[in-house]
């Protein structure tokens, strides 16, 4: 008897609850094509300029087909981070929060309105985090873009809920092809509102096999990932262009993330034949790889490559990676590169920690160009039509720190340098390290 | 109703269990030799690389083995797994980093080899120690006779505790060890090269449990360790003091766990937070394989841990060409873990003292 | 002494109440500074300082810090226990002088830490040791006035805390209530703000708040009014409420909580909608955990089988559902729906539970312990390897998994996905509710409290507990399914261990075989890390201290069930007669040290 009457009851909430739903999804299709909050509605056609400056209000501009963001008098362009800033790869992630805090003090502000950075979010480096994250940066509806995210797993679902809100997001250290393009074709991850200033995985793949292959003439290689995305990404990069090249991949395995014994696996790659360890991993695993390369029998004098996970400098500093190549993007020792640097360690106490700082800046930089070229003025009022900024942004030409950014129809806007460097006795810290440059290669004499 | 008929049913309950063991058991033992024939026919790796890998093993092993010697002991008498005890461990290895940075500043880690191990492993393991004995006044000794699954919480909660608090104090970066020229390259024994710092491990950890063992078969305190894991209510009966014997045994396995930290630190010379969590969870399914609460169980868990670890994905999944295998090292290790378990409950040499309570 | 005996009531049957120890308050006093020491060099004093509680006074940080003294001091002030032949015993000054000790010796031990930072770089060592956090510490008043403060303050918290014993019962509970609203209220912020947003309320948000944070004092005296007034007149009033509708004839009591129920559905419809975006994506993940945490409650809770590798089976979800769906899966595309994959994700997860289950079947406690948490590891190693790259996309995992479609609607954002989490956590409530009265229920029970017992009575202990796995199982499954298609993509790197921890601790914190303790576990454990982020970060030193603390203290949760409180009455029985023998030694003349 009880038993029925709940399953009654069960029933009845059931179908109200997707009564709900169904309402929910009707309200929020709407709110959506409205764009949010005190933007204005698409299409309505109203007089602009004609009232006193301080009465102007968001009905007096149009507002393109994804809407528009209205800033008052007074008030403050809004724009968001969404990086790693805790767990195992913070420094990727507090180095490019730094970045875009420099380019925002630089910057100043827009049409005399500041620009605040409103909500620094954590993509913890995982999808969950890319997802919440952004959740909350576009529940507020003034927000401009996002630069990020730190990872590619927190970018994809963060990409299409960004561009799903109408607003766009900017990475300055996600390089996985599968947000943007991958030979011609658009990823299975790309959104009309995502765009990087970070090199794809493609291009540092190829770059360090054709050094390997051409500049150290070996022949042979193995590769290891610890099977995080972007280190697994890019060694597949790096094997389908060293064996485009002729070359040969002896073994490609992988490690645990928080493996600590490499000697089974470096045993395999000596039984293998290995001339070059190819392993774009981070430490510590990074740190086991080298320490015990030299301890295996038939590795005495195996090379060993790294690539930007491992240029930092608690790294290079370690005996066992003396000798060691490492392939990375290049930053040109451009005047205002230095200054930059100078400026963030006169703010923060220390000089940049990880690869990507100056790709941050110029994104939050081409972000505010955009914005500052599409932007309405009327009065003290200003006006960002969102469509315009998506297309401002895909038109960047811009000659930033990382070199000329210019975006694609993917969103990809590098100026892919990747630089090879190598870790020697003379080099004690990585800014030695950086400077002992080997090689060099712009996608040109990649073939891309 | 009488214990056979109990028994009985008991038989014809689990004949389902016992279909299961069988073909699961008779599956395995054919995937593992194919595997093995045709990885060793294949001729990949030489007969030295194999040695290698077994000594890699044995190195390996018997690290997780001193750890295990912690989880060991407290599950003999207290019948719980104190599933901090991978940070006690941690803690001795972080310890003594600061202590090695500090006389590496100095310049006398490099002068004073021997001595300068030996202040790092004193370091570790009164830190371990200490560290173990707050653990069980504060988060176990209130829980004495709650029922089995809270204080196996509570230590779960300890070592998240344990970690957090690491992390909070010291910070979340790894710690590299300052190199340690004398412990570089390797020794020849019997013929056979073998790491300096991997002679350095075998060596100590045979010794040490070899103590071990002494301690607790031949003095005082060892023989009321054993009356306290037999039968405390009787032990306290008989003039023992359990609550001063429990702590010893705490006590004895952070100073084990205190040593496995700084021996860990010659093989692998870095130390995180999170260093504790890994070879903790290993040394626990070490002590587990070989039967917990049985001092050689654990010896024999954590060397065959090491050896499956380091040969098995070579030796059985290379046999298949499985793309990238060094990668599922711990599936192998926790795989071979559910194989014995299923036929042997108790692990390979079986629980000591405890069949009696459940 | 004779204070206290004279204020013990002169009966002339009863010896005088035993009196409290001072010796207590020293040792407790010691304590507490230790604890306000490593809160202090953990940096969670520096951190949680950015968050303004009442502006501005008052911050979270040194909030948090002094929480030590307030503890100790009322720990220490607290009458000793009363004894059967005794008096009653009575706060009275001497407990306000424990207070005032620990108080002080808690000042004096962080004074101590204080002069040593300010001597030595400790920074070197204790990374969160910093100039500024000195700086707070000392009120920003240098060192010997900031150490002068400190004593005081302490001194003062810690008198506070001691004299929470004295003020009469009937007033101490909306005392207490008030007080701990007004931090709440100050604390939750960034949550009531859109709520009130959401209400049409955004005037409210000037009066109580500062638009930089925190509570104005015009906010303080409306919320303590406010609360003080309902606890006082209503305390006690919902146990009546509930005695007159038990009261009521059958047929009218179903009437009413018809209406009850569908004022509580509206109330949940509106939720999404008030509370705007981010609280709902906030509420979401509370739910999906919640989800999960009333499927392992079904496996440790009802049928006492510790499973450290839940996540396995919430991967099992996910990725069943992932490979189902989406157009970029690897090697099969059957681009099905959301609800045609639905049975597969759920018998997948059912195999899944007879794998991990069959082999565990004769295993105890503490080897099924760590069996299933190597089949957690298992899992995600596989899922992440290169081997089975081509099944699961490996490391790049796998994405655009398409958005929940039913009938012509396309469910996206946060708000809408609300309603289906929701309805599937009530269904999962339900099942649980149910399951817990049928036949295998009991089963469970039986075999959690002896297995060999419950298998003489007749219970089929090997269907007993394959049961429990694959229904709890499927039920993270369907977690795995929502979380799969909500975030529309799967990486290995989300189903590790810590997942299956986190709804270990949710299901432990609330109440093992409490489906409304597991409600309230999951709002308070994910969903309130979320909001404020200064406690994400401490989210699992947090999670671990209230693991010990629940275990010893109140083991069945804070909404217990009524049978599992029940049961662990017996040994809390046992538990008390530890912590008599344990405070006897605190408090007894002969010290035996440890």
């Amino acid at each position: 008897m009880t038993m029925r009457r709940h399953k009654y009851l069960i029933a009845v909430l059931l179908a109200l609850a997707l009564v709900a739903t169904a309402c929910a999804e009707g309200d929020a299709e709407t709110t959506t094509t409205a764009a949010t909050g005190t933007t204005a509605a698409p299409g309505t056609t109203a007089a602009p300029g004609t009232t006193e400056p301080s009465d102007v209000t968001a009905d007096d501009f149009e507002a393109g087909d994804l809407g528009g963001i209205f800033i008052g008098p007074g008030e403050a362009v809004k724009i968001a981070t969404l990086q790693a800033i805790s767990g195992a790869n913070a420094s990727l992630g507090t180095d490019q929060v730094r970045a875009v805090k420099l380019a925002l003090e630089d910057k100043g502000t827009i049409n005399g309105h500041e620009i605040r950075l409103a909500f620094e979010e954590d993509d913890l480096c995982r999808s969950e985090g890319g997802t919440i994250g952004s959740q909350r940066i576009v529940s507020d509806p003034d927000v401009v873009g996002v630069i990020g995210t730190s990872c590619s797993g927190a970018g994809v679902p963060a990409s299409k809920i960004v561009t799903e809100a109408n607003r766009v997001m900017i990475s300055g250290s996600n390089t996985s092809p599968v947000l943007t393009e991958a030979g011609g074709v658009a990823g299975p991850a790309w959104n009309e509102g995502y765009y990087r200033t970070a090199h794809n995985d493609a291009v540092q793949g190829a770059a360090a096999a054709k050094f390997v292959f051409e500049e150290l003439g070996l022949t042979k290689v193995a590769t290891i990932n610890d099977g995080d995305p972007y280190t697994q990404g890019l060694t597949t990069a790096f094997e389908v262009n060293f064996e485009a090249l002729g070359g040969e991949i002896v073994l490609s395995t992988a490690v645990g993330a928080d493996d600590s014994d490499m000697r089974p696996v470096l045993t395999e790659v000596a039984a293998a034949g290995a001339e070059l360890i190819f392993f774009p991993i981070f430490q510590p695993a990074g740190d086991f790889v080298a320490g015990q390369a030299k301890e295996v029998s038939g590795l005495e004098d195996v090379e060993l490559m790294g690539a930007d996970g491992l240029l930092s400098d608690t790294y290079v500093v370690l005996a066992q990676t003396k000798g060691m190549y490492f392939s990375g993007p290049a930053v040109p020792p451009t005047a205002a590169y230095q200054d930059m640097i100078a400026a963030y360690e006169d703010r923060f106490g220390e000089a940049p920690i990880q690869a990507f700082h100056a790709h941050a800046y110029d994104a939050a930089m081409i972000l505010f160009a955009a914005i500052e070229k599409v932007a309405q003025v009327n009065g003290d009022a200003m006006f960002i039509d969102l469509r315009d900024v998506r297309d401002a942004l895909y038109a960047t030409d811009y000659q930033g720190l990382t070199g000329h950014v210019v975006c694609n129809e993917f969103g990809d806007c590098a100026d892919p340098i990747i630089q090879i460097f190598q870790n020697t006795d003379d080099t004690p810290d990585i800014a030695a390290v950086r400077a002992n440059r080997l090689a060099e290669y712009v996608p040109a004499d990649l073939g891309q | 109703m009488t214990t056979a008929t109990v028994g009985k049913k008991r038989a014809s309950r689990l004949n389902f269990t016992n279909l299961f063991r069988w073909v699961v058991g008779s599956v395995a033992v054919v995937v593992i030799f194919y595997g093995s024939i045709k990885s060793v026919a294949s001729g990949r790796l030489s007969w030295a690389q194999w040695r290698d890998l077994m000594v890699f093993g044995v190195a390996q092993g018997s690290v997780y083995a001193l750890i295990a010697m912690g989880y060991t002991m407290v599950y003999g008498v207290l019948r719980f797994i104190n599933f901090a005890h991978g940070e006690v461990f941690m803690s001795g290895a972080m310890i003594g980093y600061f202590v090695a940075d500090a006389l590496n500043r100095a310049g006398i880690w490099n002068e004073q080899p021997v001595v300068s191990l030996l202040i790092v492993l004193l370091v570790s393991m009164t830190t371990a120690t200490s560290i173990a004995v707050i653990l069980e006044r504060v988060a176990y000794r209130p829980l004495r006779g709650a029922p089995r699954l809270i204080p196996l919480i509570t230590s779960i909660g300890a070592s998240f505790t344990l970690q957090y608090l690491f992390r909070g104090l010291f910070g979340a970066g790894t710690k590299a060890y300052p190199p340690m020229a004398a412990i570089q390259g390797k020794w020849i024994i019997f013929g056979i090269p073998i790491l300096k710092s991997q002679v350095i491990v075998i060596g100590s950890a045979i010794v040490v449990m070899a103590g071990l063992y002494l301690f607790v078969e031949k003095t005082k305190t060892g023989r009321s360790m054993r009356a306290v894991a037999e039968d405390p209510e009787t032990a306290a009966l008989m003039g023992i003091n359990v609550d001063g014997t429990i702590v010893k045994v705490f006590a004895v396995g952070g100073a084990m766990a205190g040593v496995a930290g700084a021996l860990w630190t010659l093989v692998f010379p870095t130390v995180n937070f999170f260093s504790g969590f890994l070879p903790g969870i290993k040394a626990f399914t070490a002590a587990v394989l070989g039967g917990i609460g049985n001092i050689f169980g654990a010896m024999l868990g954590g060397v065959s841990l090491g050896m499956f670890e380091s040969v098995g994905p070579s030796l059985v999944l290379g046999g298949y060409e499985v793309p990238a295998f060094n990668q599922l090292k711990d599936v192998v290790a926790f795989s071979a873990l559910v194989l014995v378990l299923i036929f042997r409950p108790t692990g390979i040499l079986g629980e000591r003292l405890a069949q009696e309570r459940g | 002494m004779e204070r206290a005996a004279t204020a013990a009531e002169p009966l002339d049957d009863l010896l005088p109440a035993p009196v409290l120890s001072l010796q207590r308050a020293v040792r407790f006093g010691l304590i507490g500074g230790m604890a306000a020491v490593v809160v202090a060099a953990i940096g969670m004093v520096e951190t949680f300082e950015a968050r303004t509680l009442i502006d501005p006074f008052l911050a979270l940080g040194l909030t948090t810090l002094y929480l030590a003294s307030f503890t100790f001091g009322f720990v220490a002030g607290s009458p000793p226990p009363e004894r059967e032949g005794f008096a009653k015993p009575k706060a009275g000054l001497r407990s306000l002088a424990a207070g005032a000790i620990a108080g002080v010796l808690a000042g004096v031990v962080l004074s101590a830490f204080m002069l040593l930072a300010d001597a030595v770089n400790l920074r070197n060592i204790f990374v969160s040791v910093s100039p500024q956090l000195l700086e707070l510490l000392t009120f920003g008043k240098g060192l010997g006035t900031g150490i002068l403060l400190v004593l005081v303050v302490s001194t003062a918290v810690g008198v506070a805390g001691s004299a929470v014993h004295l003020i009469p019962a009937q007033v101490r509970r909306p005392i207490m209530y008030t007080v701990m609203w007004v931090l709440l209220v100050g604390l939750l912020q960034s949550v009531i703000e859109p709520v009130f947003r959401g209400l049409g309320l955004p005037s409210l948000i000037d009066v109580l708040y500062e638009e930089a944070g925190g509570l104005r004092l015009a906010g303080v005296v409306i919320v303590a009014a406010a609360v003080f007034l309902l606890s006082f007149f209503l305390g006690g009033k919902g146990r009546a409420l509930q005695g007159r509708l038990d009261a009521l004839p059958a047929q009218r009591r179903r009437s009413y909580i018809s209406i009850l129920l569908l004022v509580a559905a509206a109330i949940v419809y509106m939720i999404p909608r008030v509370v705007g975006p981010f609280l709902s994506e906030v509420l979401d993940l509370a739910g999906l955990y919640l989800l999960m945490a009333l499927g392992l409650n079904i496996v440790i809770g009802y049928a006492g089988l510790l499973d450290l590798g839940y996540v396995a089976f919430f991967a099992v979800g996910a990725y069943t559902t992932a490979i189902l769906t989406s157009p970029n899966s690897p090697r099969f595309t059957p681009e099905m729906t959301l609800w045609a994959s639905l049975p597969f994700v759920v018998l997948a997860a059912a195999l899944a539970g007879l794998l991990v289950g069959t082999p565990v079947l004769r295993m105890r406690g503490d080897y099924l312990a760590i069996v299933t948490l190597g089949f957690g590891e298992i899992a995600r190693i596989l899922l992440n390897s290169d081997a089975l790259k081509e099944t699961f996309g490996g490391a790049q995992g796998i994405i655009n998994i398409p958005n929940m479609v039913i009938g012509p609607l396309t469910v996206r954002g946060p708000e809408v996905f609300f309603y289906p989490i929701f309805i599937f956590a009530i269904l999962a409530g339900y099942v649980s509710l149910a399951i817990q009265n049928s036949r295998m229920g009991r089963a469970w029970m039986a075999m959690r409290e002896d297995e060999l017992v419950a298998e003489t009575m007749g219970v089929n202990i090997v269907a007993a507990k394959l049961s429990a796995f694959v229904v709890g199982a499927s039920l993270a499954s369907i977690g795995g399914a929502l979380f799969a298609v909500k975030v529309g993509s799967v990486f290995p790197s989300s189903f590790n261990i810590v997942v299956s921890i986190t709804i270990l601790v949710l299901i432990i914190v609330g109440g093992m075989g409490s489906v409304p303790g597991v409600t309230v576990g999951a709002l308070a454990l994910v969903a309130l890390p979320e909001l404020l982020r200064e406690f994400n970060e401490y989210k699992f030193l947090m999670y671990g201290i209230l693991l010990i603390f629940m275990m010893l203290k109140r083991p069945e949760g804070f909404i217990p069930s009524k049978r599992r409180a029940l049961e662990l009455h017996q040994d809390e029985v046992l538990q008390d007669a530890w912590l008599q023998i344990y405070g006897d030694e605190e408090t007894g003349p002969q010290e035996e040290g440890v």
